[in-house]
């Protein structure tokens, strides 16, 4: 669901037609008949926008269902993994209870000095939380912030943890997670799910049928979603709804099983996880902001540090990332130079960002392997370009954002006079990924470091050259100021450059493998002695690490673990943890002592991944030298858990981090070692999972009264470049996807330049059902005008019974799509399908609602 | 000769992600029609369309619907057969044609004379001239990988392995056992060229199909052009002399007009 993986990942894709023919069977869920429905065994035509109906559907039928009740394994799993068994707080109130929103909400009111967040309203989460016993005795956080209290900063950390949860294993307390998922989803039924996706009752039977013969100790189900799942108002929400269905089911941190994120691009991951995103630094701790209660290097511990998970170890991720900053100038007595350290004011996502660019209040850009001028409601984003004093691109081709101020299409039809337009524009020509060293990051949060294969033509420039230089220059400019905030980049160490003697393989690019071992850590020193794993990281300062997820991946000068290259052999049950390096620590399964029943045994043989070995002798431990008793955690893959720590072992009561959970906790990384069914803390837009109706739809939403999520965003409202339309608005009747197809490449600056790709798929089309076709006069190849409340394009007819038209709530709803590779420049060209979107988007994480919104089509 | 090798083509795990196409023309440095600058053909996600002198690999897409999401779509990569008993190298009147030590049939781009015969004489339509070289080409199963021990650009590159690379023998086991597998799931399958005692002494590319050769634009009694081949013999000696002739002055007359119109199948 959410995907179309033949087509959008067809590498991968040989896995599940592997799969497929040792007797897998593939279901697709999705609005068109694709090459990935193509090869499925069942397609599920589903409304686009509609998947949390679908997905609420199938854990209502789970929940309810006879093999669900009848084989211990399921509520064994759910009851003790998960936290289905937690009491949650008096005060919550569901939607059941306040007609699709949760208790909590208020209204959101903009910061004056940054009024481009977008939301709508805000949710308090305290009604939220878990009901709990009185928390420990011990000093309080606030005295220990004000009198500085460490490194080391345990005691921060310990004075942080609640009381303990209450807890219901009988799963019967009405105020238990199970009971109020369960009330939560009881609408869901496969009557409702049909009126509602439009999928045919008996279909989404097989679906649910299917996945539960599917799941238990013997078997597991997988769900891969893509940026189907994420360009919504909701999208988290559909893939936390889809973990809750694969928590009840059993199919988290089990071989075959998971959530799998299928990445929207080929180092998509590592850009997430050595961040470019503006609201985390690396490793997903959360950029400081002036809006939280960040002030000091101790508040922001405070306040980011979960003190009963892994996470407890924030402060030694966080030390060490300082160290990596500002090196030798980070100091105890400063904070590790923490006052340096940049805040963010707001959201500052991409489309924040341009809609304060559309007001001038950002001056210049630099645009590195991105297209904007192709994306999110185009015309918006054009014009926001327009305000800008200088634009910098930097990409293989002049792609159409360095040619928007004299060939878009505003400029084309008169609108815009090119003497108009104030902007600089400077245009880098750069080098492909082949013509450089570095790493990829893929789907599966594996690193594989690749090597320049070929030169570079002419003065290409790689992105490591530009951004190394760059900074260079920014440190000179900045150098010898005295104020206060310039001293950030006065601190900075940046010391990349190859090594004496060395030759790079361009003039002036930094080594890649120093970049590497910054981002892997070392002692700070002496550099050479990498880190071996983040087990060794200290919050005194004597470890330097970006990025703490990556630590290991190079650890030693000589090994560098991600330019690793050695399959398991054929036949052999393996995870292939020699094959490159996957975060963290090479686990290749997140959260597999899920893998193992509560006393450590398989599951199952056929599902073997992780167990304990009661016999295993253990060495005694390397620093104190104390003996360490019999039973180690074994398997394929490298345990995700304390390797020693027994099934029957108890948290300690004085413990943080790991010390704080028991030897039957799997999901490490939360506060109480369980999936969460239920989510009290984390996400912006709800504990649950809620079917709303996408910002723009035909119908009103059948489930709730409230329409949409109350919570999303919606960017320069009111503004005549983000014109949005109301719901059933008959002008625009019909639902619209926007999609990639397999023979180009997002924004297409690297394929629709290339001959090859282009003579394959060599203009834009829509898409549209035979029924609309007939409805409309369209024939096959008949150029269409598309429209929505934010623009036209034009494109040729595709008329096809591969998507089509869908009952929902009685109505007939015809669904459209397009593929949105095209612009006016290259070898393939068409109009900006963009050029349709809005600026309103998902909550939690900014994404725009692509997959979702109306439209108008009419022959042109 | 070396064992016979050759592709067996799986058609039910092809995706139709063109990756064979795209691995052919770089392997073998074939030119984009018209420098990639094309008009959509409205055939599906077909807009190759055929199998000629600069595509020798091609992609089908064939839609079968009844109604809205109900029907399936069905793709299948396409290539020269490498026929046992080869009508192109039959007729060749300069020897350009060669069996190789692989059983496959390669034309030789420095013999050949552009007179064209072969192309008349494919029972599958595979052969056309190369506007570039402006003589007759069509896939070498990639002759010059497989001396030196590699498999041909296109298998190599498929990701689902619908293309699969091998020994004749071996690759006819393999498909019987598909067939088997899928004709117990209720799958109606069968191949397509794997039958030495069939047409054309059997194909050295064969196909697993799930419905009509025809749908596939497969004739489904392929045949040489011999005895057509007798009758005008004395002509086809004396046009190959002409155009010969022609060759040597370098007349070589390129075709690029489109064949256009799928070849059987396109939109059910």
């Amino acid at each position: 669901m959410g995907s179309n993986m033949a087509e959008c990942h067809p590498v991968a894709f040989r896995w599940p037609m592997k799969a497929k023919l040792n007797g897998a069977k593939l279901v697709h869920v999705d609005p068109r008949f694709t090459r990935t429905s193509a090869v499925a065994d069942l397609h599920v035509p589903i409304r686009a926008g509609s998947d949390i109906a679908f997905l609420g559907g199938l854990i209502n039928y789970v929940v309810n269902s006879k093999r669900w009740n009848s084989d211990p394994f399921f509520k064994e799993f759910a009851v003790n993994y998960t936290n289905a068994a937690t009491i949650i707080g008096d005060d919550f109130k569901d939607t059941e209870d306040l007609d699709g929103v949760f208790s909590g909400i208020v209204k959101f009111t903009e910061p004056a000095f940054w009024p481009y967040n977008g939301l709508e309203g805000r949710y308090d989460n305290a009604s939220w939380a878990y009901k709990r016993g009185p928390k420990p005795l011990g000093p309080a956080t606030k005295d220990l912030i004000a009198k500085r209290a460490g490194p080391p900063f345990d005691d921060l950390v310990r004075s942080l943890k609640p009381g303990p949860a209450e807890k219901d294993p009988t799963l019967q307390n009405p105020h238990c997670v199970f009971q109020i998922l369960k009330r939560h989803f009881s609408r869901y039924t496969p009557e409702m799910v049909e009126q509602v996706c439009g999928s045919p009752k008996e279909k989404f039977i097989r679906v649910a049928e299917m996945l539960l013969e599917n799941s238990g100790r013997d078997r597991t189900s997988a769900f891969a979603y893509a940026v189907a799942w994420t360009q919504h108002t909701y999208g988290v929400q559909m893939i936390s709804c889809c973990a809750l269905l694969q928590l009840l089911l059993g199919n988290i941190g089990r071989p075959g099983a998971g959530v799998m994120a299928l990445r929207g691009h080929a180092a998509i991951q590592g850009s997430t996880d050595v961040p470019t995103l503006y609201h985390s630094i690396h490793g997903y701790m959360n950029a400081p902001s002036a809006l939280r209660p960040h002030e000091t290097l101790r508040d922001y511990m405070a306040a980011e540090t979960s003190p009963t998970s892994y996470y407890g170890n924030t402060p030694k991720f966080l030390v060490s990332y300082l160290k990596s900053m500002y090196g030798a100038a980070a100091t105890a007595e400063n904070d590790f130079g923490y006052d340096w350290h940049p805040k963010i004011l707001g959201d500052h996502s991409h489309i924040a960002t341009f809609a304060a660019m559309a007001d001038g209040k950002v001056k210049g850009m630099c645009c590195v392997g991105q297209n904007p001028a192709t994306s999110l409601n185009g015309g918006a984003t054009r014009l926001a370009m327009r305000q800008l004093d200088w634009l910098v691109v930097k990409d293989n081709w002049l792609t159409e954002t360095a040619t928007h101020w004299y060939l878009g299409p505003e400029v084309k039809n008169g609108e815009v006079k090119i003497a108009d337009i104030k902007t600089e524009i400077f245009f880098f020509p750069s080098t492909q990924i082949a013509e450089y060293d570095g790493s990829f990051t893929n789907t599966q949060r594996m690193l594989q470091w690749h090597s320049k294969a070929a030169d570079a033509p002419g003065d290409c420039r790689t992105d490591t050259w530009f951004y190394h230089n760059l900074a260079k220059r920014m440190k000179k400019l900045y150098a010898g100021s005295k104020l206060s905030r310039d001293q950030g980049w006065n601190n900075l160490t940046w010391e990349f450059d190859f090594d004496p003697g060395v030759k790079p393989i361009y003039p002036g690019e930094p080594d890649a493998l120093k970049i590497l071992r910054e981002i892997n850590g070392y002692q700070t020193t002496d550099a050479k002695q990498h880190l071996k794993g983040f087990g060794e990281l200290k919050d005194d300062g004597s470890t330097t690490c970006a990025s703490w997820i990556y630590c290991g991946c190079y650890p030693a000068p000589d090994q560098n673990m991600t330019a690793r290259r050695e399959p398991d052999p054929p036949g052999v049950p393996g995870a292939h943890l020699k094959w490159g390096w996957a975060w963290p620590a090479n686990r290749r399964v997140m959260y597999n002592r899920a893998s193992a029943d509560l006393k450590g045994n398989p599951w199952s043989e056929r599902k073997r991944w992780v167990w304990w070995d009661a016999t295993f002798v253990n060495p005694p431990d390397p620093k104190t030298k104390k003996p360490v008793p019999k039973g180690k955690w074994v398997g394929y893959d490298v345990p995700d858990f304390a390797v020693t720590k027994a099934p029957d072992a108890q948290p300690k009561p004085d413990g943080i981090g790991l010390d704080a959970l028991s030897g039957t906790q799997p999901f490490i990384m939360r506060a109480d070692g369980r999936g969460w069914l239920f989510v009290p803390a984390g996400l912006v837009d709800g504990p649950l999972p809620t079917h709303y109706e996408p910002h723009e739809s035909p119908i009103q939403n059948p489930l709730y009264k409230q329409q949409t999520s109350p919570v999303h965003k919606v960017w320069a409202p009111g503004k005549p470049y983000n014109k949005l339309a109301a719901v059933g608005d008959p002008k625009f009747p019909y639902v619209i996807s926007t999609y990639r197809l397999t023979e180009h490449y997002l924004a297409g600056a690297m394929s629709r330049w290339l001959p090859w790709l282009a003579e394959l798929q060599p203009e834009l089309f829509i898409e549209i059902g035979k029924g609309l076709a007939a409805e409309k006069g369209i024939k096959n190849l008949d150029w269409v005008v598309i429209s929505s409340p934010r623009g036209h394009v034009r494109a040729k007819a595709l008329v096809t019974d591969r998507i089509g038209v869908m009952k929902v709530g009685g109505k007939a709803i015809h669904h459209v799509g397009m593929p949105w590779h095209w612009g006016w420049m290259g070898l393939s060209t068409g109009d900006v399908v963009n050029d349709l979107t809005a600026w309103v988007g998902d909550p939690n994480v900014s994404i725009h609602e692509g997959k979702a919104f109306v439209c108008n089509v009419e022959k042109a | 000769m070396a064992e016979a090798m050759g592709f067996f083509t799986d058609t039910t795990v092809c995706i139709g992600c063109k990756a064979c196409e795209v691995a052919c023309k770089e392997w073998n440095q074939l030119p984009a029609e018209n420098g990639g600058v094309r008009e959509l053909s409205g055939d599906s996600y077909d807009n190759t369309r055929r199998l000629d002198g600069i595509h020798w690999r091609h992609v089908r897409f064939i839609e079968q619907f009844k109604g809205p999401y109900d029907g399936r779509w069905l793709m299948m990569s396409d290539v020269c057969k490498h026929c046992v008993q080869a009508g192109c190298l039959e007729v060749c009147p300069t020897g350009a044609i060669i069996r190789t030590e692989f059983d496959t049939v390669v034309i030789q781009s420095d013999v050949c004379n552009g007179c064209r015969a072969c192309i008349a004489a494919c029972p599958f339509g595979v052969i056309d001239i190369n506007p570039v070289s402006g003589t007759a080409q069509k896939c070498t199963l990639c002759y010059d990988r497989l001396k030196v021990g590699l498999e041909p650009a296109c298998s190599k590159a498929c990701p689902t392995d619908s293309i699969q690379f091998g020994s004749i023998a071996e690759l006819r086991t393999r498909a019987h056992k598909r067939v088997d597998q899928l004709k117990a799931q209720g799958v109606k399958a069968e191949l397509y060229g794997a039958d030495p005692d069939g047409a054309l002494g059997g194909l050295n590319s064969f196909y697993l199909l799930v419905d009509e050769p025809e749908v596939y634009g497969l004739p489904r009694k392929p045949q040489l052009p011999t005895r057509s081949l007798t009758k005008s013999a004395g002509l086809s000696v004396a046009s190959a002399a002409v155009l010969g002739v022609l060759a040597l002055v370098g007349l070589r007359k390129r075709r690029m007009d489109d064949k256009g119109g799928p070849e059987g199948g396109g939109q059910n």
